[in-house]
C-alpha cells in the first residue's frame, strides 16, 4: 500500500470528521434558531453577530462544568456509554459517497472514504450498534428512571429498524446493489429513487425519525424533561457527547436519505456543468448540491419537531409493528411484482 | 335522574377515519401552519437596544416636582407617608430660613425625604394623596442594585432637576 494512498485516505477521513463535527455543532445553533423562528421569536442573538458564536460558548460551558459521577454507578460502563454513542455516530460517515472522483494533477481521488460493496448493510449495522450507547448509559447510571427510559429507547430503536430494513430491501430490488456508490450513480441527472420508491421513502423517513430519537418519537428525551432519561446522571462532556452524538446521527441519517432516495450528488443538468468545469471543480459542485440536500433534510427534521406532539409509548409500538411492517412488506411485494412485469415486457 | 343543569355536553367519540389514522394529512396541515410562522415577523423586542413604550397609566420611579419658579413643591405634610400601604416613605420636616426663599415654596419643607424602593409597591396612592401635586410616579423602571441599603432613595435621587432657563 503506497504512502500516497494512505495519506490521501487519512486527509479525507480528517476532513470528513471535522466537517461532521462542525455541522453537528452548528446544528445545535440552527435548531435553536429554527425553533425560535417557527415560534415567532428570535433565537440566540447575543454571542457574536446573529448569535453565530453560540455553539462555541456552549462548547466552553460543557468543558468547564463539574464532572459528577454517581457513587454506585458502574464506573467503566459509565464512561463507555457516551463514547460508544459518539463512535457509532461518527463511523457512519465512512461509506457515504460525497461526490464523484476529483482529479488533482495525475491522481484521481474518490470522494468516499471506502466503497465496500455492502455499504448499506454497514450503515444498518452501525445504526443498530447505536442502541448500545443508550442502553449502556441507562444501565450504568444506577437510576431506575434512567433504566426505564433506556429500555424504552432500545425497544423503540429495534422496532423501527425492521421497517427500515424492509424498505431498504425494496430499494435493493430496484437498484440491484447494496453499494452506496453504485446506488447514487444509478440516480444520474434526475432519475432519483424517490420517483421509483415513494412509499419506501416515506417509510424510511419515518423510521429515520425513530432511529435518531427525534420528535415525534423522542420518548427517551421527553423523559429527560419529565423524570429522567438515559442521560440524567451525566454532566459536562459526557452529556455533551450524548447530545452531540444525536446531532451527528441526524446528519448521517440525512446524508443516507439524500443518497438513497434523492440522488446524492446528482442534479439535473450535471453533465453540462461537468463538461464546462473540468474534473477538479466539477465534482465539488456535486458535493455542494449534496450538502444542500442534507441541510434541507436537517431543516425538515427540525421543522417536524416543532409541529407534531410526541407519540405515546403504546401508539409508538403499534405504529412500528402493526402499521409500518405490513406496509413495508406490501411495498416489497408490489415492487417485486412491478419489476417482474416490466422485465417480462 | 334529571340533570340539574343543561350545560352537559356528550362528547362524540367517533373512531378515527382512514385519513385520520394515516396521520399524514394532519401532519401536512400542521407543517404548513408552522412554516407560515417561519416567515412572519417575530414578536421579540430586542431589549436594551429597543425599549417598549409604557402605557399612559404607567407608574414608575417617584419624582418630587418643582413649580414654575424652580422651588420644591413638597411641604413635608406627611400625607403620602400616611397613605402608603407599604410604609415606604419617611421624612423629616424643617423650617425655611429667609435666605432659602427661592428654594422652597412654603415655610415648611422636607429636609430628609426617603423612599425605600424595596418596600414600595408602586400603587400610586402617594401621588393621589399629595395636596401640593409634588410627587408623581412618572419615572422609569427602578434599576437593580446589589445591596439593600442602596435601594433607599433620598432626595438626591428623587427630586427632579432644577429648571434651566435658556
Amino acid at each position: 500500500m503506497e504512502i500516497a494512498f494512505v495519506l490521501e485516505k487519512f486527509i479525507l477521513v480528517t476532513i470528513i470528521f471535522a466537517i461532521s463535527l462542525v455541522i453537528a455543532m452548528y446544528s445545535t445553533y440552527a435548531e435553536r434558531k429554527v425553533a425560535a423562528f417557527l415560534q415567532d421569536r428570535l433565537g440566540p442573538d447575543r454571542a457574536g453577530p446573529f448569535g453565530i458564536l453560540q455553539p462555541l460558548a456552549d462548547g466552553v460551558k460543557m468543558f468547564m462544568k463539574e464532572e459528577i459521577v454517581p457513587t454506585n454507578s458502574n464506573k467503566w460502563l459509565f464512561m463507555v456509554g457516551p463514547g460508544l454513542a459518539m463512535l457509532t455516530a461518527c463511523i457512519g460517515t465512512a461509506v457515504i459517497p460525497w461526490g464523484t472522483a476529483i482529479q488533482i494533477g495525475e491522481r484521481v481521488i474518490p470522494l468516499q472514504v471506502t466503497d465496500i460493496n455492502v455499504g448499506l448493510l454497514y450503515i444498518f449495522g452501525v445504526v443498530s450498534l447505536g442502541v448500545y450507547g443508550v442502553m449502556i448509559g441507562g444501565w450504568a447510571s444506577n437510576n431506575k428512571y434512567s433504566l426505564l427510559s433506556a429500555i424504552r429507547a432500545a425497544s423503540q430503536n429495534i422496532s423501527y429498524e425492521i421497517a427500515m430494513g424492509l424498505s431498504i430491501i425494496a430499494l435493493l430490488l430496484v437498484s440491484g446493489t447494496l453499494s452506496l456508490k453504485e446506488i447514487v450513480e444509478q440516480q444520474h441527472g434526475w432519475h432519483w429513487n424517490v420517483i421509483y420508491q415513494p412509499i419506501g421513502f416515506i417509510l424510511f423517513l419515518i423510521c429515520a425519525f425513530a432511529e435518531t430519537n427525534r420528535a415525534p418519537f423522542d420518548l427517551p428525551e421527553c423523559e429527560t424533561e419529565l423524570i429522567g432519561g438515559y442521560h440524567t446522571e451525566y454532566s459536562s462532556m459526557k452529556l455533551g457527547f450524548y447530545l452531540f452524538a444525536e446531532y451527528i446521527n441526524m446528519f448521517v441519517s440525512s446524508a443516507v436519505i439524500a443518497s438513497l432516495y434523492f440522488g446524492g450528488y446528482n442534479y439535473p443538468g450535471m453533465d453540462w456543468v461537468l463538461q464546462h468545469t473540468g474534473t477538479t471543480i466539477g465534482p465539488l459542485i456535486g458535493t455542494l448540491v449534496f450538502f444542500i440536500k442534507i441541510f434541507a433534510f436537517i431543516f425538515f427534521f427540525m421543522w417536524v419537531r416543532w409541529t407534531i406532539p410526541r407519540f405515546r409509548y403504546d401508539q409508538l409500538m403499534h405504529l412500528g409493528w402493526k402499521v409500518l411492517i405490513p406496509l413495508a412488506i406490501a411495498n416489497v411485494i408490489v415492487t417485486g411484482v412491478v419489476i417482474a412485469i416490466i422485465e417480462k415486457f | 335522574m334529571e340533570p340539574l343543569t343543561n350545560k352537559k355536553k356528550v362528547l362524540a367519540q367517533k373512531p378515527l377515519t382512514f385519513a385520520e389514522r394515516m396521520y399524514l394529512p394532519a401532519i401536512t396541515k400542521g407543517l404548513s401552519i408552522t412554516i407560515s410562522h417561519f416567515f412572519k415577523k417575530e414578536a421579540t423586542i430586542r431589549y436594551p437596544e429597543v425599549e417598549r413604550e409604557f402605557s399612559t397609566n404607567w407608574r414608575g420611579m417617584h419624582s418630587l416636582k418643582r413649580d414654575e419658579e424652580g422651588r420644591e413643591r413638597c411641604t413635608a405634610c406627611g400625607l403620602c407617608a400616611l397613605s402608603c400601604p407599604a410604609e415606604a416613605i419617611t421624612m423629616i420636616a424643617a423650617e425655611r430660613k429667609p435666605e432659602e426663599k427661592h428654594l422652597y415654596r412654603e415655610e415648611k419643607y422636607a429636609a430628609m425625604y426617603e423612599i425605600n424602593m424595596l418596600r414600595c409597591i408602586f400603587c400610586g396612592l402617594c401621588e393621589e394623596a399629595c395636596p401640593k401635586e409634588a410627587i408623581y410616579l412618572d419615572g422609569p423602571i427602578v434599576p437593580s442594585d446589589y445591596l439593600r441599603k442602596d435601594f433607599i432613595y433620598g432626595k438626591d435621587k428623587l427630586v427632579e432637576a432644577p429648571l434651566t432657563l435658556k
